[in-house]
């Protein structure tokens, strides 16, 4: 089963979240990751998001696995958008069900930076004053 | 040796394509960014770049081998 995705479409994420059921699970943790109006000062219209998909899901399920490894957690799952994004949009979510809370919040926190720094996949901002720019995963520009 | 080499994000932008298949005489796959660098002007030095080859990520030592499909992957940015 894939449990990473990257989805050109809208992400429903109560669709998500209810497929984490499980008799066992006494938590679930999501993160949500946003389209932001505004980055180092500067507005922001819109974003591009660019994956390497072969290589994206497979990383993406690699992070997912070490996540069930290192956490005592029932499931996780992510799926994160390509394609152009508007302000306020679901960029990327990340779900873990566990039996208990903690387990459950660290796992999160854990897949969301891991994807964060691993996975193949680049944002582009486009600026209120017409700019556009790749980023670092820092959020800082690509010099170009 | 012919490759099958994948762009993406600033170095698609820089390249005007997201692929192209070269012909080339080189096995090192850091000699072989250092070709397309001067044909296409990138501007990331290959210490900034992570190299896939076939679907995988690679060390850079790696040799290539004739019809691989290789990608230079500019630093990450999703989230």
């Amino acid at each position: 089963m894939m449990r990473f995705e990257l989805s050109d479409a809208c992400i429903d994420a109560s669709a998500l979240s209810r497929a984490l059921a499980d008799a066992g699970a006494g938590a679930c943790v999501t993160f949500e990751g946003w389209v932001r109006n505004k980055n180092a000062g500067r507005a922001v219209h819109r974003l591009d998001y660019q994956a390497y998909g072969a290589l994206a899901a497979k990383e993406g399920e690699a992070i997912l696995a070490e996540a069930r490894d290192k956490f005592p957690i029932i499931d996780a799952r992510c799926v994160h958008r390509v394609g152009s994004l508007a302000i306020g949009e679901l960029a990327v979510w990340v779900g873990i069900s566990a039996a208990h809370r903690d387990a459950a919040f660290a796992a999160t926190r854990f897949v969301i930076d891991e994807v964060k720094k691993r996975v193949p996949i680049w944002k582009n901002e486009h600026y209120a004053d017409g700019e556009s720019g790749w980023l670092h995963p820092d959020n800082t520009p690509v010099a170009t | 040796m012919n490759y099958r080499i994948l762009y993406f994000a600033s170095l698609r932008d820089a390249a005007g394509r997201d692929a192209e298949s070269v012909a080339s005489d080189t096995h090192d796959a850091r000699e072989l960014y250092a070709q397309r660098q001067r044909e296409h002007g990138f501007v990331l030095a290959a210490d900034r770049l992570r190299v896939a080859v076939n679907g995988e990520f690679a060390a850079w030592n790696r040799p290539l081998a004739d019809g691989d499909e290789i990608a230079f992957l500019p630093p990450v940015s999703g989230g």
